[in-house]
């Protein structure tokens, strides 16, 4: 097999290589007086990461918001023609409605749940498997949830058994209750992919969080109980500040991971019936339509959602760095 | 269970607070669980079953399983070629990221240069760029150079992707290692070369083992990098773009559809149950991959 003997070369030869490497620019370097080896030396070692940053991030992105302003076939220069287009785009502007929904909803349910579950977990002696069962799709591809929550979210018709586990449960429990097509009926269908989303997310804001929450002192908490607090007012007094800096981080992750959700709309409608994100659009005007322009002014916008967010992250990132010297 | 949650019981207001956490907790799990569980049983559904009830239903006689759509699905609809295929890009991918970002975090880490504090800020600021930022220069690049649908080029690609998050993680591990423990070694007359590979990377098994399983599982659940450089080639797909595909083709299908999901997640379910301890290490680390 010819793509099996790429590898096995791939796996012998990259060891080599780096050995190769390193050995060679350790020779190079041997060539030079003390000193100026000691300068040197950093540069030899950063190069391959430095040189594929560049190559495969820096380069890129430089390029991409160049592109956003030449037209499809990246020929003429059009301005801003690109961006004024898409944001007079009906669709367009659907699709943004639901980058906003995910925003707000998928990162706002996530964080709950898992801040819940995190507490609630934490008074139980089976915390460990909860927190497995809830952290275990992580660990699977969009894909493989997708395929998962098309199937809970199947729909026969009114009168025939039902297949979907939602529209099962609702039949049963709701009367009179008609099985809907959930991943068709516009705009709540967003809402189900979202749902999707939070499934395979809350266990990762758990563990996160769980962490948070182990990490509060002991005897702040026994204080605010002596001078008589309830339960509520130590969790919001005491508690909540002194998790702030977690529940930012797992915050902000959620959102960013929001802006760039594409696998789950992918599988379960294509971006059909009004579920568009940024992503998917992104992907259809690249392959679909071929427009270059339009789709890395796409890739621009989204980027520039994404800075804000990544800006609050930085400064608390420095401010630990500071704080860790 | 920790103080932070503990409250003082005794009395029957806390024993039905007790009760109520249980009875949430329990909930949640059940609901967590129940859309796996019903992926898993109705792979193991003949069709006729499939089309006709849920797979609650699959628990009452008549007790009808069957392997054949595992059979089915891994030959049929390529699902083992793409098994294979999904390995071919996941474990170079994971090995090349370790390997340049090790050396590059060791340089951030312990040697000294002008600028270090501020390109390692840089470095670390690249976790922002979304993929789509890079996607069609890089295509163009790929298609120039050949490399479109090639494994080198995926390969590379995900090295690139996740050297910044790799350099984070590695570089506070780095750093944090005992000073005299290095230093001590370079009195004795050793070559930043060989400190690097005789004493750092060994004490660093924790970190490196994080961050193997993170890129491990990135790149084995990928679909959007496989499918813009990959090219939807089907010789080359891994599960990802297969199972993909599948949905669109095997629409209704749902005993087949069930099967190949599952196949696609049953090597990153072994690797984290095996390994939960350091993926879980990795996410506390303080960064995720996003």
């Amino acid at each position: 097999m010819d793509r099996l003997a790429q590898a096995l070369v791939a796996l012998v030869l990259v060891p080599l290589a780096t050995a190769a490497y390193v050995v060679l620019a350790e020779r190079a370097l041997s060539l030079l007086p003390q000193r100026r080896r000691e300068q040197a030396r950093p540069w030899l070692w950063l190069a391959p990461g430095l040189a594929l940053l560049v190559v495969f991030l820096v380069y890129p992105s430089l390029q991409t918001a160049a592109l956003s302003v030449f037209d499809a076939g990246s020929t003429a220069f059009v301005g801003l023609q690109n961006y004024a287009w898409l944001l007079g785009d009906q669709q367009f502007l659907v699709t943004l409605r639901n980058n906003l929904l995910w925003l707000v909803v998928f990162t706002g349910v996530t964080v709950l749940l898992g801040l819940t579950a995190a507490a609630l977990a934490d008074r139980v002696r089976y915390e460990g498997v909860v927190r497995a069962v809830l952290f275990l799709p992580m660990a699977i591809s969009f894909v493989a949830a997708g395929v998962i929550w098309r199937f809970v979210y199947d729909f026969q018709p009114a009168g025939a058994p039902q297949t979907g586990v939602l529209n099962a449960l609702l039949s049963a429990v709701v009367p009179g209750f008609e099985p809907q097509a959930w991943l068709v009926n516009e705009p709540w269908n967003n809402f189900a992919i979202i749902a999707a989303a939070v499934w395979t997310w809350t266990g990762f804001c758990m563990v996160v969080l769980s962490a948070a929450l182990k990490g509060v002192p002991v005897e702040l908490l026994e204080a605010a109980r002596v001078d008589g607090a309830t339960e509520w007012q130590v969790f919001r007094r005491v508690v909540l500040p002194m998790i702030a800096p977690t529940l930012g981080v797992v915050t902000t992750t959620m959102l960013i991971f929001a802006l760039k959700a594409f696998d789950l709309v992918y599988v379960m409608t294509n971006g059909n019936y009004g579920t568009e994100v940024l992503a998917n659009r992104m992907y259809k005007e690249l392959f679909n339509v071929q427009d270059f322009g339009r789709a890395s002014a796409i890739a621009v916008l989204l980027f520039m959602a994404i800075l804000p967010i990544m800006a609050l992250n930085l400064r608390r990132f420095r401010a630990q760095e500071r704080e860790g010297r | 269970m920790t103080a932070a949650t503990a409250a003082p019981r005794g009395d029957w207001a806390g024993l039905v607070r007790r009760g109520l956490v249980h009875a949430v907790v329990v909930a949640m799990a059940l609901v967590w669980m129940t859309p796996t569980v019903g992926l898993l049983v109705s792979s193991f559904r003949p069709a006729s079953e499939v089309a006709r009830s849920g797979w609650w239903a699959a628990f009452e006689p008549p007790f009808a399983f069957t392997l054949q759509n595992y059979e089915r699905v891994l030959t049929a609809n390529n699902l083992g070629d793409s098994l294979v295929n999904s390995l071919l890009v996941s474990v170079p991918a994971t090995a090349i990221p370790m390997m340049v970002a090790a050396f590059a975090a060791f340089a951030f880490a312990w040697m000294r240069f002008p600028g270090r504090d501020a390109l390692f800020l840089v470095v670390v600021a690249l976790l922002i760029v979304p993929l789509q930022m890079t996607l069609i220069p890089v295509l163009r690049l790929y298609n120039q150079l050949g490399l479109t649908g090639s494994l080198l080029g995926i390969w590379l690609a995900h090295t690139g992707y996740g050297l910044p998050f790799a350099i984070y993680l590695l570089r506070n591990f780095f750093a944090a290692l005992p000073r005299e423990m290095l230093e001590s070694a370079y009195v004795d007359g050793a070559s930043p070369v060989t400190v690097f590979f005789r004493l750092v990377l060994p004490t660093s098994v924790p970190a490196l083992a994080s961050l193997a399983i993170f890129q491990f599982l990135w790149v084995w659940n990928d679909l959007l990098v496989a499918l813009i450089y990959l090219g939807g080639r089907p010789a080359v797909a891994p599960l990802t773009v297969t199972v993909a595909n599948l949905v669109n083709s095997l629409g209704q299908n749902w005993q087949l559809l069930t099967a190949a999901a599952f196949v696609s997640m049953l090597p990153p379910l072994a690797v984290f149950f095996a390994l939960q301890r350091y993926f879980v290490r990795g996410i506390l680390a303080g960064s995720v991959k996003g």
